[in-house]
């Protein structure tokens, strides 16, 4: 069954016409992986569908219904990740999922922990934002992700900054994600090890 | 991970928590939220060593110095309100939260109004008697600054909205805020000049409440308007 369907977007971005008559479908259970040179425009086609770009035409449907006329419902299965962490720099990562997440979820601290552990963010300490990496910054983003627990993941270069063990964990929370039934939309430029029958390919020229 | 239901998120509880995230970061960074309340207190001590330090003439250009040194003071801190969440990408994670924008938008206003709008109410007293205003005048000064507080931080939040993409935005703000600022400005003068003069205040006071009652529901929406505009 389609969950999330693009039908005929056209956007421009100044002069640039970006998108020119995008269509694809997506069902229960599958990726579509957006990729293209850069400036090909996968985030400006990420931001569209999040909601956060207006299209000049062409809908976006979630569920059957168009999600511009519904907003709030099609925001309330979304999970966001753009290139942008979106961390407060002075937060440790508890407090960061708890604002975060939290605000959008009841979640404890046994829930952060939990998804702290499965993005394989070890330093559960007092640490800081700010004196995170770049890439453990990316994995405790990512565990917003989880803890979100949304049916759809539009994820804008989300394996950006993380190192090889990075990149296989997130294959791994991806597939679990795929396997009990999510959608995500990613745009990446890595290979992503997901089933072939749930990856559906987008090149952007 | 069981079944997944859409969130319902409930506003006032998110609200709350985005209240108390800001506060966290406010108190963790409280150089950001003191330097425009110094800028205040300088700007007004400023004042009496320019001027003829007669109590009489002091007294006279006490609601001006006070009301334009609140005014600007205010304008410093509103670079602080959108612009890291805007850069961080904290904005567009508010933007599809699944609540309308305005309400989350009137949260932060909310906190940095208590972060840099009340503490120049708390230091009013003090400023406006170096000034050379009597005792019995601070209540009506601190009133009418607490009043024009609120009114100056919800129309900021319109033009930082508004600047909040610009890389230069600060003068920007300011040409767009201070046309709109200027009726807290006669207002919070006037009903400050009347304190001075220990005479009722009633009138400027009103309009100054109608002034923040009016951006109170009107400034989040144009504030979440301008910011879709900006994260475009």
């Amino acid at each position: 069954m389609t969950l999330l369907a693009a039908q005929d977007l056209h956007l421009w971005r100044g002069d640039l016409h970006v998108l020119r008559g995008l269509h694809f479908e997506l069902a229960a259970g599958q990726c579509l992986q957006v990729t293209g040179v850069n400036g090909a425009g996968k985030s400006t086609l990420l931001r569209a569908l999040a909601g956060l770009l207006p299209l000049e035409s062409g809908t976006v449907q979630w569920r059957g219904s168009n999600t511009r006329a519904d907003p709030h419902a099609y925001h309330s299965e979304l999970a966001w990740l753009g290139h942008g962490t979106a961390l407060k720099a002075d937060l440790s990562a508890p407090e960061n999922l708890r604002y975060s997440a939290g605000l959008r979820r009841q979640c404890g601290r046994a829930d952060m922990d939990a998804a702290l552990a499965r993005v394989g963010f070890s330093h559960s300490d007092g640490r800081l934002a700010r004196q995170m990496s770049a890439g453990q910054q990316r994995r405790v983003a990512l565990a917003r992700v989880l803890l979100l627990d949304c049916a759809l993941w539009l994820l804008d270069e989300p394996t950006s900054n993380l190192d090889s063990g990075g990149q296989h964990m997130f294959d791994q929370i991806l597939s679990a994600h795929l396997e009990q039934g999510g959608l995500a939309v990613i745009a990446s430029h890595q290979a992503l090890a997901v089933p072939a029958g749930r990856l559906q390919g987008l090149e952007l020229t | 991970m069981s079944a997944r239901t859409p969130i319902k998120v409930s506003p006032a509880r998110a609200g709350w928590l985005l209240v108390q995230r800001d506060l966290r970061l406010g108190l963790r960074r409280p150089g950001e939220w003191l330097q425009p309340l110094l800028f205040f207190l300088v700007v007004t001590t400023l004042f009496p060593l320019a001027t003829d330090p007669q109590m009489s003439r002091l007294r006279d250009i006490a609601p001006g110095a006070l009301w334009v040194a609140a005014l600007l003071s205010s304008l410093l801190a509103l670079e602080l309100l959108f612009r890291e969440d805007g850069q961080d990408g904290s904005l567009e994670q508010l933007a599809v939260l699944g609540l309308p924008l305005s309400w989350l938008l009137l949260a932060k206003t909310c906190v940095h109004w208590l972060l840099t709008g009340l503490p120049l109410v708390l230091v009013a007293p003090l400023v406006a008697t170096a000034l050379g205003a009597p005792y019995a005048a601070i209540p009506g000064v601190m009133a009418a600054l607490l009043l024009g507080s609120v009114a100056l931080s919800l129309i900021g939040a319109v033009g930082a909205g508004l600047t909040l993409g610009l890389r230069r935005g600060g003068v920007l703000l300011a040409l767009l805020v201070l046309p709109l600022a200027v009726p807290v400005l006669i207002f919070g003068a006037r009903a400050t000049a009347l304190a001075i003069a220990i005479e009722p205040m009633a009138a400027p006071m009103y309009l100054l409440g109608a002034i923040a009652v009016l951006s109170a529901t009107l400034a989040p929406l144009a504030a979440a308007a301008a910011v879709r505009i900006s994260l475009e």
